[in-house]
């Protein structure tokens, strides 16, 4: 593993055990991260975003959750193999996270300093003082003045709320972020002084961070490369630059052309038709081929592999494989 | 095609908490011209959720005035209004508290047709009407007896969509109807509606926070701020020569998933204040990067400066 | 569960029409624990319906025999014998049908009074609520087994006059409750959306809040047949139940306080009766508290 590189992800398959059945949350599942990348995990609801990040962290919920088979290098340990005791010192410390929703994931009974210093003190040998101090320091990082400190949650608004959990999350200066929704739930003019707050602190802590997000536009704002889901798995990944100028599997390019654009005329938006399948019951073979405008009988029946099409792109589909002609230029 | 339909005006709605009177509406006017759309567009907290309400009368207007066709819906008699509901619909943002969980979609989706007794009422012809509806609106017939949290959230705001179609109304206020629902199944919903306009020539108040959803959809867009239109134009006008500051920064503060289209952000300060006993000057005041002196003690009045271009700010004061 | 119907003239699958309560019953069906409450509760129901079938009364239930007293079980007498020589085994079942009887009527009872005044109070909210609660934090205040002491020892102890006191004592709980949920329910979006579709209030309360809000006041009553089960031993444990020699259960537990040490079996199996019947009550009620809420996918 190169100096580099700071997390590798392998063959991640998890598996929730229901009584309907077993849902294949994420399966096969291969990411690599360097120092201070940030990579955008995008898909929409149930594609497996979250339950990989609650894998790195070892917090998928178990049961249901299981962890099946892969292998998670963070910092050269393999954070699947490491005892609990080993992992609870990289929470929060070396890895932490950021939730959804800013309402909730904040204790209302005790002030947002002393949140801040609790993880400081989990994961530091400093005393109350010194925590508190640094605690404050976070703060006014985040732009919060230093006189708000010993507020309650329920004192801030949405936005300073997420602000709160940025500090919380940064307060040990972790070497990766991962930050589930960070903006979903807030106005677009708070989002995106956030969403400026996350790129300046990125840089001033130099953290790697996963970005998981069902916004294209937050991906394009703050992100290195991206990584498209679907159904479990990883069906495009590439540089920014490259997923958003040339997309490749039909998947990806269905999401753009759902998007309404601020700078095009069109009469109607041409959506992804279908729905998202069942988790516990995924179609054979590529798991978007009922919804595939250039689905061919072969799709339904072989599982594509992983296609380097140049440059790093690496695009799940059989079309790249050379076994199905798309229906028109893609 | 130029009369209107609906007309808004001096719109108010006070409401009184412990910490003061909330002017969660305040003094709003607009028309819709029939088989148009206007969108209303603002941030949580800004009243547009509430004027939809209002004009349905699904809460009590403080003040103001709201026609319909001609007929004061305001000050209308519960007959009257009963009738009115056949005329004027809604569709909700969230499609998950919006259907009853206890009845089954050919339930919800036939109530409208029993309160108001359309057609027959026996059961197979509202069945009948029920799967027509559902036809319409892209639902499979064989979930005809499923209940609402068996579905997904696409399915479940058509569900949302043809129970306001049942009773065949001219005029709908689509309260973030796709919000909620993951961006795919979002782009369904728009296109369906769209559809449904054209089809039976309905008037939308298309009320959001998503700018590029409401100039995809909307022939006009007013734009709300704690309580007040800032900024009304036709779609293509605001959104070509955008004036009010806050319109600018929220049009600059949308992330396009684009990397050729870089936006120069204007980054707003602080917060929406509070609606409780607003300052008497402009709402926006605070956060304006270009406030003046006046703006702190005197409300810009709503003013048409090009031809149904209209803002509430003295930048562009003649 | 797919069938066919036709439609407009064209055939579809659908998926087969399931009733409300064939629903909750399915729901219900998979909770082990709720279930082996229900199968319980059958059989006591069963035992009360049939006890004179079982062991009959006067000879059994209530015949002295000073020759057999304070004996342990036995092949002839199941559970032994009390101080008076009576069947315990005999008595527990007859028993069974006062405490079953006075804790299901008393629930309604209190259900019916505490839910429409709950309902009310909610519903329009304003000056009826608050007088209607205040009422209801006066009896709440007064601590609820003084208030059934107070209304037994006015009207005297028979079954009717238990019920009542029982009762009585539960209303502000259900009112309470009732309220609650009727706010809730009357806060969601459907009920706006039924409002908006031009509903009246009757249909919207029948239609809308009170399928909703029937949830937590079942689980509810499911548990406060337990505690009424109790209050009323309670009540005749102090003296103040159905006139001796009535069995029930409460009393019988009294009558053998004075022998726990020699013959411990007296007062052990009308204990145990009760503690079954209120075990099968409170997992019964926790069963359907999962059961009935259609949004809590299984």
């Amino acid at each position: 593993m190169d100096d580099n590189k700071i997390l590798e992800i392998k063959d991640l398959v998890v598996h929730y055990i229901t009584d309907e059945g077993v849902v294949e949350a994420v399966n096969g599942f291969n990411v690599e991260l360097n120092k201070r990348e940030t990579l955008g995990l995008v898909g929409e609801t149930g594609a497996g975003k979250t339950t990989t990040a609650l894998s790195i962290l070892r917090l998928v919920p178990n049961p249901p959750g299981k962890i099946i088979s892969g292998d998670i290098h963070f910092n050269g340990e393999n954070l699947l193999e490491v005892e609990e005791e080993r992992m609870r010192q990289i929470r929060g410390n070396q890895i932490s996270m950021i939730f959804q929703d800013p309402m909730t994931s904040l204790n209302p009974v005790m002030t947002v300093v002393e949140q801040i210093a609790e993880g400081i003190r989990i994961h530091q040998e400093v005393g109350a003082k010194e925590s508190i101090e640094r605690a404050e320091t976070m703060l006014e990082l985040v732009g919060i003045p230093k006189e708000r400190a010993n507020n309650y949650p329920h004192e801030f608004s949405g936005g300073m709320k997420q602000r709160v959990i940025i500090a919380i999350a940064l307060a040990c200066n972790p070497s990766l972020l991962i930050a589930d929704e960070p903006t979903t739930a807030l106005d677009v003019t708070i989002q995106a002084q956030v969403l400026e707050l996350m790129r300046d602190l990125k840089k001033e802590f130099s953290t790697a961070m996963i970005l998981i997000t069902h916004d294209l536009g937050v991906v394009a704002e703050i992100c290195d490369k991206v990584a498209v889901m679907y159904a479990g798995e990883i069906i495009e990944y590439a540089a920014i630059e490259d997923l958003f100028e040339e997309p490749k599997h039909p998947y990806t390019v269905g999401l753009f052309g759902s998007i309404p654009s601020l700078d095009k005329n069109v009469n109607r938006l041409d959506p992804i038709k279908g729905l998202m399948p069942e988790p516990t019951d995924l179609p054979s073979g590529c798991k978007f081929h009922p919804r595939c405008p250039h689905a061919d009988p072969i799709c339904s029946k072989q599982d594509p592999l992983t296609t380097d099409v140049g440059g790093n792109h690496q695009v799940r589909c059989l079309i790249y494989e050379g076994l199905v002609e798309p229906k028109e230029v893609l | 095609m130029t009369e209107a339909i609906l007309k808004v005006a001096g719109l108010k709605k006070y409401f009184d908490t412990p910490k003061g009177l909330l002017h969660a509406v305040d003094d709003i006017n607009f028309e819709i011209n029939k088989g148009e759309t206007l969108g209303l567009v603002g941030e949580s907290g800004c009243g547009k959720s509430t004027t939809g309400r209002l004009i349905l009368r699904l809460l009590k207007a403080t003040d103001g005035s709201v026609s319909f066709e001609g007929k004061d819906i305001i000050n209308m008699g519960k007959k009257d209004l009963a009738r009115m509901r056949r005329e004027m619909q809604i569709i909700f943002q969230d499609p998950f508290s919006s259907l009853n969980p206890r009845l089954s979609v050919s339930e919800i989706i036939g109530e409208p047709l029993i309160i108001h007794k359309i057609g027959d009422q026996d059961k197979i012809s509202i069945q009948k009407e029920v799967s027509r509806l559902m036809d319409t609106v892209g639902l499979s017939q064989s979930l005809i007896n499923s209940y609402p949290h068996e579905l997904d959230g696409g399915r479940r705001q058509r569900i949302g969509v043809a129970r306001a179609l049942s009773l065949n109304p001219k005029f709908i206020v689509a309260d973030e109807p796709v919000s909620a629902l993951d961006v795919s199944i979002q782009a369904q919903v728009l296109n369906l509606l769209q559809d449904l306009q054209e089809e039976f020539g309905l008037t939308y108040l298309f009320i959001t926070h998503d700018l590029s959803v409401v100039k995809h959809i909307s022939d006009t867009i007013a734009v709300m701020y704690l309580g007040k239109l800032v900024e009304k134009a036709p779609s293509s006008a605001l959104f070509e020569n955008t004036m009010h500051p806050y319109t600018k920064a929220l049009l600059s503060a949308i992330p396009i998933p684009s990397l050729k289209v870089k936006r120069d952000k204007i980054l707003l300060k602080g917060e929406i204040a509070s609606p409780i006993n607003p300052s008497p000057g402009c709402r926006f005041a605070p956060r304006c990067p270009y406030r003046m002196d006046k703006c702190d003690n005197i409300d810009p009045e709503l003013v048409e400066i090009e031809k149904d271009h209209f803002v509430s700010c003295f930048l562009f004061d003649k | 569960m797919d069938n066919k119907e036709m439609i407009n003239g064209i055939e579809v699958k659908t998926t087969k029409k399931r009733s409300q309560l064939a629903e909750i019953w399915r729901r219900l069906k998979k909770n082990k624990l709720a279930m082996v409450g229900l199968g319980i509760l059958i059989i006591l129901v069963l035992f009360a319906i049939f006890a004179n079938v079982i062991a009959d009364y006067d000879d059994v239930a209530i015949q002295q025999n000073t020759a057999i007293r304070r004996q342990g079980p036995s092949s002839s007498n199941w559970l032994g014998t009390d101080h008076l020589g009576r069947d315990i085994f005999a008595r527990i079942i007859h028993g069974s049908r006062v405490s079953l009887l006075v804790g299901f009527v008393a629930v309604g009872f209190a259900l019916i009074i505490g839910g429409l005044l709950g309902a009310i109070a909610g519903f329009y909210g304003g000056r009826i609520d608050n007088t209607i609660m205040r009422i209801m934090d006066v009896f709440l205040a007064i601590p609820s087994i003084l208030l059934a002491i107070a209304i037994v020892a006015a009207l005297g102890g028979n079954l009717f006059n238990l019920m009542i006191a029982v009762g009585v004592s539960s209303i502000p709980r259900y009112a309470r409750i009732v309220r609650a949920s009727v706010i809730t329910v009357k806060d969601e979006e459907f009920i706006e959306a039924a409002r908006a579709i031009g509903a009246t209030d009757s249909r919207i309360i029948r239609k809308h809040i009170i399928p909703n809000a029937l949830a937590p006041v079942i689980v509810q009553g499911t548990l406060g047949v337990a505690g009424a089960i109790l209050s009323t031993s309670g009540l005749a444990f102090i003296g103040l139940g159905i006139p001796k020699p009535q069995p029930e259960w409460g009393a019988m537990l009294s009558d053998g306080r004075e022998f726990l040490r020699h013959a411990p079996h007296i007062t052990t199996f009308p204990g145990i009766a009760i503690m079954i019947t209120i075990l099968s009550l409170n997992l019964l009620g926790d069963g359907l508290r999962d059961a009935l809420d259609p949004r809590l996918k299984q």
